[in-house]
C-alpha cells in the first residue's frame, strides 16, 4: 500500500516565478517524512505538487519529475484527479464538509471512487476509519449529526479518517497542528506514528520539536532572499540533521539563530 | 448619622458627576467620546430596521381597508353591483382563478429560469477564464436593467411567432402530458410564452445573487474536495453546491417574488382567461392577478377598484406565504449550513 517517491530536478514555478529550485530528494515508504524551514521557502508548495493539489492555482506548473514507485506522476497521461485519489491530504486548518454528517464525512472521498456501496459496507468503512484516526470512541453515538460540531482536534482528526477512508499510497501533511492547542496537537501525533506502519507520510511542520517527536527523515529548506527560489538544503535521519547537519543553515536554524 | 454610611448611598450629585457611578453605567462606555457617535449609529440602524417593518404594515393595511367594502359586502349583492363579477359567483370565486393563474405562470417562470441561472452562476463564478466570466456577468446585470414593457413588447412581437410552431409541435406530439393538451392557440399569446419571458427577467436577479454566494465557498472545502481526488463537477456537489443552497432558495424566491408581481409583460402577451386551466398552450385560459388589475382598473368604479384591491391583498399574502416558506426551507438544514 505505502509507496516510495523519488523527486528529481523539481522546479516549481508560478507562471513565470520560480517559487522552488532544484529539488531531488527521495522519500521512503512506511515513514515520516518532516519538512521544516522559514516560512515561504516552499515547503508547502513542494508538498502539494506531491499530489497535484498546487495545480488548482492559475498559472502553477512544475518541471522535472516527481515519480511515486516509478510512475512519473507528471507523464502526459497520467490525470491529476487519479494521483489525488491516491495521495491524500490533511490541510493546515480543519476543512471537514460542513454541510455533511460525521459519517457522510469520511465516505466523501469513498463515494467519489464507488457511487453505490451497500449500507453495511458504508458503516464497516466509517467505523474502520474513524477508529484509524482514533476518533471513534468521541462521535459513534453521533455519526449523523454535523462535523462542524466537532471541537478543531477532532475535525483535524475526522479529516485524517476522510483522507485514510480512501485507502492512499501517500498521505500529506500540510501543518495539520498549527491550528490546534497541545492535547489536540499530541492526539495528531500519537495517530501519525500509528499511521505510518501503513502509510507514507510527508507533514510540513513548522514546529521543529514536532519534526523531532514524529519523523524518521526531516528535509531542510531555506531560501537566500525575498524573490529567489526556495531550495533543499539538506535531507537527513531526523537524529542526524537534530544533532550533527551537514549544513551551517540547518544548524543554525534548528538552534533558533533564525528563521 | 447618615452619611457615615459605607458604602456611600448614590445620591443626585453622584449620577450627575462625570465618574460612572454603578456598574450599568460604566458597563455601557468607558471611552466616552465613542459613544455619541456609536449611539446614534445604533439608532439609525434600528430605524431603518424599523422602517421596514413599518412600510410593510402599513401596505398591509392600505389593502385592507381599500378591500374592505368588497370584502365585507354579501356575495350576493357584490356580484349583482359589480361588472367584474358578472360571471363568477362570490369575490372568492373571482379571486381564485387568478391566484391560480399567477402561481402557475411564476411557478413555471422559476423552473425554466433557475437551472439556467445556477448554469450561468456557476460557469461565471468556476468555469469560465476571468475577464469572460466579468463580461458575462455585465451582460446578465444588463438584462435587468431592460425595462419590463420592452419584454412585453418582444415577447408579444418576437416571441410568440418563433415559438408558435413549436408549440403547434408539443400539443400536436405531446398532447397526452396534461400540461400540453387544449387547443394550440394559432398567435401564441399563451401562458407558456409569458412563463419564458417571465424566466428571462427573473434570470438576473437569481444569476446575480447564486453567483456571488458560489464565489463565497471557502477555498479550503474546495480543496479539501479535490484532494480527495474530485474532478471539478464533483467538487461542486461536494462544497460549492451545499454551500450555497440556502442562498440559492433566497434567490429564487427574489425571482419569483418578481414573477408573482409582474404585470407589464404578462399584460401585453397573455391572451386571457378566468378558467382553473393547465393547459398552457391554450389562448383564454388563465390571468395573472397583477396583470388584471392594471388592465381593469381604468374602467373599474369605486366598488371595483375594491374588488381589484382585494385580489391584490390575496398577491400580498402568496408572497408573504412563499417567502415564509423559503425561510421554513433554509431553517429546516441550518445545523449543517456551514454557518456554525
Amino acid at each position: 500500500m505505502a509507496q516510495r517517491i523519488d523527486v528529481k530536478d523539481l522546479n516549481i514555478y508560478y507562471s513565470d516565478f520560480r517559487a522552488v529550485a532544484d529539488i531531488e530528494m527521495a522519500v521512503e515508504p512506511r515513514s515520516v517524512t518532516a519538512f521544516i524551514g522559514p516560512s515561504g521557502c516552499g515547503k508547502s508548495t513542494f508538498l502539494r505538487t506531491l499530489n497535484r493539489m498546487h495545480e488548482v492555482i492559475p498559472g502553477a506548473h512544475v518541471q522535472g519529475t516527481v515519480a511515486m514507485d516509478g510512475v512519473d506522476l507528471y507523464g502526459a497521461d497520467v490525470d491529476p484527479v487519479a494521483v489525488r485519489r491516491q495521495v491524500g491530504m490533511v490541510f493546515q486548518r480543519p476543512n471537514p464538509f460542513p454541510t455533511m454528517s460525521i459519517a457522510d464525512n469520511v465516505l466523501a472521498g469513498v463515494r467519489l471512487n464507488n457511487k453505490r456501496i451497500s449500507k453495511g459496507d458504508a458503516q464497516d468503512m466509517v467505523e474502520q476509519s474513524l477508529k484509524g484516526a482514533n476518533l471513534w470512541n468521541e462521535v459513534k453515538d453521533r455519526l449523523d449529526r454535523p462535523g462542524s460540531g466537532l471541537s478543531g482536534g477532532q475535525q483535524q482528526r475526522l479529516c485524517i479518517a476522510r483522507a485514510i477512508a480512501v485507502k492512499p499510497q501517500v498521505l500529506l501533511m500540510d501543518e495539520p497542528c498549527s491550528a490546534l492547542d497541545p492535547i489536540s496537537t499530541l492526539a495528531i501525533e500519537d495517530l501519525i506514528a500509528e499511521l505510518k506502519s501503513e502509510y507514507t507520510i510527508v507533514i510540513v511542520t513548522h514546529n521543529m520539536q514536532q519534526a523531532a517527536r514524529v519523523s524518521d527523515r526531516t528535509a531542510f529548506f531555506n531560501l537566500a532572499g525575498t524573490g529567489q527560489p526556495g531550495r533543499l538544503i539538506e535531507i537527513d535521519d531526523t537524529a542526524t540533521i537534530f544533532s550533527a547537519p551537514r549544513e551551517q543553515a540547518t544548524e543554525d536554524y534548528i538552534s533558533g539563530r533564525f528563521g | 448619622m447618615s452619611t457615615t454610611q459605607s458604602p456611600p448611598a448614590p445620591g443626585p450629585a453622584a449620577t450627575s458627576s462625570l465618574e460612572p457611578a454603578g456598574p450599568r453605567r460604566r458597563r455601557r462606555g468607558a471611552r466616552s467620546s465613542d459613544r455619541g457617535a456609536s449611539r446614534a449609529f445604533r439608532w439609525l440602524a434600528t430605524g431603518a430596521g424599523a422602517l421596514i417593518l413599518i412600510l410593510l404594515v402599513a401596505v398591509a393595511v392600505f389593502l385592507v381597508i381599500k378591500a374592505w367594502p368588497a370584502i365585507s359586502m354579501p356575495s350576493d349583492e357584490l356580484v349583482e353591483k359589480v361588472g367584474l363579477l358578472r360571471n363568477s359567483s362570490s369575490l372568492l370565486d373571482y379571486v381564485g382563478p387568478l391566484i391560480f393563474g399567477t402561481v402557475l405562470a411564476a411557478t413555471l417562470a422559476l423552473i425554466f429560469a433557475v437551472p439556467v441561472a445556477i448554469g450561468i452562476a456557476l460557469f461565471t463564478s468556476h468555469y469560465a477564464p476571468r475577464r469572460l466570466a466579468s463580461t458575462l456577468g455585465y451582460v446578465i446585470d444588463l438584462l435587468a436593467a431592460v425595462p419590463s414593457v420592452v419584454y412585453g413588447l418582444w415577447g408579444a412581437l418576437v416571441l410568440s411567432p418563433i415559438v408558435q410552431p413549436v408549440w403547434a409541435w408539443l400539443n400536436e406530439n405531446v398532447g397526452w402530458f396534461p400540461l400540453f393538451a387544449g387547443k394550440v392557440s394559432p398567435t401564441a399569446r399563451v401562458l407558456l410564452t409569458v412563463a419564458i419571458v417571465l424566466a428571462v427577467m427573473i434570470l438576473p436577479i437569481i444569476t446575480a445573487v447564486s453567483r456571488e454566494v458560489f464565489l463565497q465557498t471557502p477555498r479550503l472545502h474546495e480543496e479539501a474536495a479535490l484532494a480527495l481526488g474530485a474532478t471539478r463537477w464533483e467538487m461542486i456537489r461536494m462544497a460549492v453546491l451545499p454551500f450555497g443552497r440556502s442562498g440559492v432558495i433566497s434567490a429564487a424566491m427574489l425571482g419569483l417574488g418578481r414573477a408573482l408581481g409582474e404585470t407589464m409583460a404578462v399584460l401585453m402577451i397573455l391572451s386571457p382567461g378566468f378558467l382553473y386551466s393547465f393547459h398552457i398552450l391554450e389562448a383564454g385560459q388563465q390571468q395573472s392577478i397583477a396583470a388584471n388589475i392594471a388592465a381593469q382598473f381604468p374602467e373599474a368604479d369605486p366598488l371595483g377598484v375594491s374588488t381589484l384591491i382585494a385580489t391584490g391583498l390575496a398577491l400580498f399574502a402568496i408572497t408573504l406565504v412563499v417567502n415564509v416558506a423559503a425561510r421554513a426551507i433554509v431553517a429546516r438544514r441550518k445545523d449543517f449550513s456551514g454557518a456554525n
